[in-house]
């Protein structure tokens, strides 16, 4: 126990905290790949990858320091969900190498068959690991067929693609979409930054119904997920919050205030992961076979011990790591200008 | 069983694979910091020229360390999921402070280092090498740390039977500090500065041979070289203290580095040899009672042989250990002979003279790689069959639930993609080499513009 809270529900936040930071980090750089192809000129494709290109290595960290800590953490939960969720995984992974190539490459030679396969390559990639990550989410919420000792029992692949992962997986593209069209504002001017508006709205509305419709099923069809929110009716504030600042997005976009905007776009990729918190609390994954087999943060966590050391480490770390990322945010803030190390 | 053998093969794909990267990075970093440093100190154009040049060719290997690292994370849970719940506890401390303490620190300030030449002033770039440096020798600590606690368990207590069972930490620093950590990472970290200390000579030799870049390839080789020779010698002393450990620590694996049969007998070391596992004999060009005088100093102390431990209790791929083993020493042999004659040329002004040696300085760049592969292969394969030493089977730590066409349909993709991302490594890498450095042109005033118009009329 500190300050009144046991150490594994501290280390849940934590792990929360960190995914979050993930969400809000690589969630525009996927989403400003997500739109690569709707820029038709060269020169707008280039200002848009290099909007992300000093950034995008970094905020794909988050997710091995989110992996660490969730290894770290809840060793039991990270076991059986990785070796559960092979395949979709191993996709994962094959899409954040794919596209790490592409941007890579993309620039290094002239012809226009070479930056369109990269660029087609670039943006499927971006899309599908927005949707992966959402699918993975989902499945995380819905449950899955976990046995005794641990063992995953189910069917494998097309079982997590079930209709509700499908439905989460569309709201996280459309939200990173959101989120970044948002941060290109940041970092185009002229007809890009307008055309960006434009794409903003559409973006908005396809995430407003996906995160309705998802909702919905939420409350119909999965019932664990609702039990705390039904309990207490106050929690519904959150959901509320998430449509409020969406609508706000494009209010502030068109006064040009492209900064809150995106500050808007962040804050609800974190409520809606402070959803996905609240909905799971205590428990990481749930059986679909048996509750009994259900793990919750007391059954995946490692000892108070070991979690004692890992969060003296992450209240050392964390304010080193916000430190250097703001710096360098700001070295590389305003808009874009393309010179001889762009991509 | 099946299962085993092909999670393990992917996982020794996709960690060799990996492995060329991160000691590459480590080792230009350290470079860089040379060259960036002499820059502020003596304000001379070439060290600057060069500092730029290095830093294109350092993104490169950074970035494909960072996704093929990626990787290499997922498979401990997807692929071992069994060693995962068992490790967890203690090894997840380590990988935490990695992630929080050494890699966030490296990407953080990666974007300055790339991006930030123009943006920041000269200093505050310098910091930012610095931290990018830092950032992977710390990555190194605590991923080092955690294969040592794997070979030398300590500092934790086991809780729980069967499936269930899991080691928990009671002491951090025994952790960290297990029997053999300190001089495995030393060992590491100098593999890792040889293998950037002999690119950067690889590359500066093939400009001298080719007649290109003159001035700052001298300048860089010189630098190289010496940071070559001080740690090829080096490593004589963090090697030597390794198998030292490993003779108190594991060993089996010393015997099968040796191919050391009998129980207990004096031990010969080899130059070179071949191990027939089945007649327990071995044939080549031995020192008698070598390994016993290594490890204490007389040529007729016993040491323990590989027949002291039950079949199932030690290593079955006697021959391929031993071969790794004796390969990664003879490349350590020739890096030594190398580097001291090359700086003796150096100091005497001829090295550049002979095109011979630089013709092998240039090829020499794939040897610190091979020792370093085949330097892990040894220690990895010479932990079997234990994946944590003397606690868990690596039979017993695989993956229950993923099924064998799931790993074949990775491995593929692996395969796949890995030839992909190595053909773009070496495509880029030789691009940026035939780019080569701006020295012959001053640096412009104004890149952002230029290079900017320049896309516009394009």
């Amino acid at each position: 126990m500190f300050l009144g809270i046991d150490y594994p529900t501290w280390w849940f936040l934590v792990v929360g905290g960190l995914f979050s930071g993930y969400a809000i980090l690589d969630g525009f750089d996927f989403g400003a790949g997500a739109w690569h192809l709707f820029f038709r000129k060269e020169e707008n494709r280039r200002i848009a990858l290099n909007a992300i290109g000093p950034v995008w290595d970094g905020n794909e960290v988050w997710l091995v320091i989110g992996g660490g800590a969730l290894f770290a953490g809840f060793p039991v939960m990270y076991a059986t969900f990785f070796s559960s969720l092979y395949i979709p995984f191993m996709l994962f992974l094959l899409n954040i190498i794919l596209r790490a190539i592409a941007i890579e490459f993309r620039g290094k030679e002239p012809m226009l068959w070479w930056r369109r396969t990269w660029d087609i390559t670039y943006s499927v990639s971006s899309i599908l690991l927005a949707f992966l990550l959402g699918v993975v989410i989902g499945n995380v919420l819905r449950g899955i067929q976990i046995g005794p000792d641990y063992q995953y029992q189910g069917d494998g692949f097309f079982e997590f693609l079930n209709p509700y992962a499908l439905l989460t997986g569309f709201t996280t593209l459309t939200l990173f979409m959101v989120h970044g069209a948002n941060y290109l504002l940041l970092k185009t001017e002229g007809r890009l930054y307008a055309k960006l508006q434009l794409l903003l709205k559409k973006g908005i509305i396809a995430f407003i119904l996906s995160f309705a419709i998802t909702t919905l099923y939420t409350l119909i069809f999965i019932e664990h997920l609702t039990v705390v929110f039904k309990e207490n009716p106050v929690l519904f504030i959150v959901p509320v919050l998430v449509f409020l600042s969406v609508a706000n997005i494009p209010r502030l976009a068109s006064k040009r205030k492209y900064r809150a905007a995106f500050l808007f776009s962040s804050l609800v990729t974190a409520l809606l992961m402070v959803i996905v918190a609240l909905e799971l609390y205590p428990q990481l994954l749930v059986s679909t076979i048996d509750d009994a087999y259900s793990i919750s943060i007391y059954d995946a966590a490692s000892s108070d011990q070991s979690l004692k050391i890992m969060l003296t480490i992450a209240v050392i770390g964390t304010p080193l790591v916000l430190g250097y990322t703001y710096f360098v945010y700001k070295t590389f803030a305003g808009k874009v200008k393309l010179d001889e190390h762009s991509y | 069983m099946e299962t085993e053998i092909l999670a393990r093969i992917q996982f020794a794909f996709t960690v060799a694979f990996h492995y060329i990267y991160p000691p590459l990075s480590i080792g230009i970093g350290l470079i860089l910091v040379f060259f960036e440093g002499l820059y502020l100190k003596t304000k001379r154009e070439k060290y600057h020229v060069l500092a730029r040049f290095w830093t294109k060719i350092f993104a490169l290997t950074f970035g494909i360390g960072v996704v093929t690292g990626i990787v290499m994370e997922f498979e401990f849970g997807t692929n071992w999921a069994v060693y995962s719940r068992y490790v967890g506890d203690v090894f997840g401390s380590a990988l935490a402070a990695e992630g929080i303490f050494a890699f966030a620190l490296e990407s953080g300030f990666l974007g300055v280092l790339l991006f930030g030449w123009n943006r920041v002033k000269p200093w505050v770039h310098f910091v930012a090498t610095i931290g990018v440096f830092l950032g992977s020798m710390f990555s190194a600590v605590w991923i080092v740390v955690a294969n040592s606690w794997q070979q030398t368990p300590s500092g934790f207590h086991i809780v729980g039977e069967g499936l269930n069972a899991r080691a928990e930490i009671t002491d951090f620093w025994a952790m960290v500090f297990n029997p053999s950590s300190v001089e495995r990472l030393l060992h590491v970290w100098l593999g890792a500065f040889l293998a950037g200390a002999f690119l950067v000579l690889s590359v500066h030799a093939y400009y001298l041979i080719k007649g290109r870049h003159i001035e700052v390839s001298k300048t860089a080789i010189k630098v190289a070289l010496i940071i070559a020779t001080v740690f090829s010698l080096g490593q004589l002393m963090t090697g030597h203290a390794s198998a030292e450990g490993v003779s108190h620590n594991q060993p089996a694996k010393l015997a099968a580095l040796e191919g050391h049969y009998p129980a207990n007998e004096k031990a010969d070391m080899y130059i070179f040899g071949w191990v027939n596992n089945e007649t327990q004999e071995v044939t080549g060009l031995k020192v008698p009672g070598g390994l016993s005088f290594l490890l204490h100093q007389d040529f007729e102390t016993p040491v323990i042989g590989l027949n002291s431990f039950s079949p199932e209790d030690r290593p079955k791929q006697v021959n391929a250990i031993f071969q790794f083993y004796h390969i990664m020493i003879a490349i350590g042999m020739f890096l030594i002979g190398f580097t001291v004659y090359a700086s003796i040329q150096l100091y005497r002004k001829k090295l550049f003279d002979q095109k011979w040696l630089l013709f092998i300085m240039m090829w020499s760049v794939l040897l610190p790689q091979i020792a370093n592969q085949v330097g892990w292969f040894a220690a990895e394969m010479g932990r079997q069959p234990w994946v944590v030493y003397g606690l868990l089977r690596t039979s017993d730590a695989f993956s229950q639930s993923v099924s064998e066409n799931q790993i074949l349909f990775s491995l593929i993709l692996f395969f796949v993609i890995y030839a992909l991302l190595f053909f773009l490594f070496i495509y880029l890498l030789n691009k940026k080499i035939q780019a080569g450095p701006h020295d012959d042109t001053k640096i412009q005033r104004n890149p952002n513009q230029e290079a900017y118009t320049q896309t516009l009329t394009q």
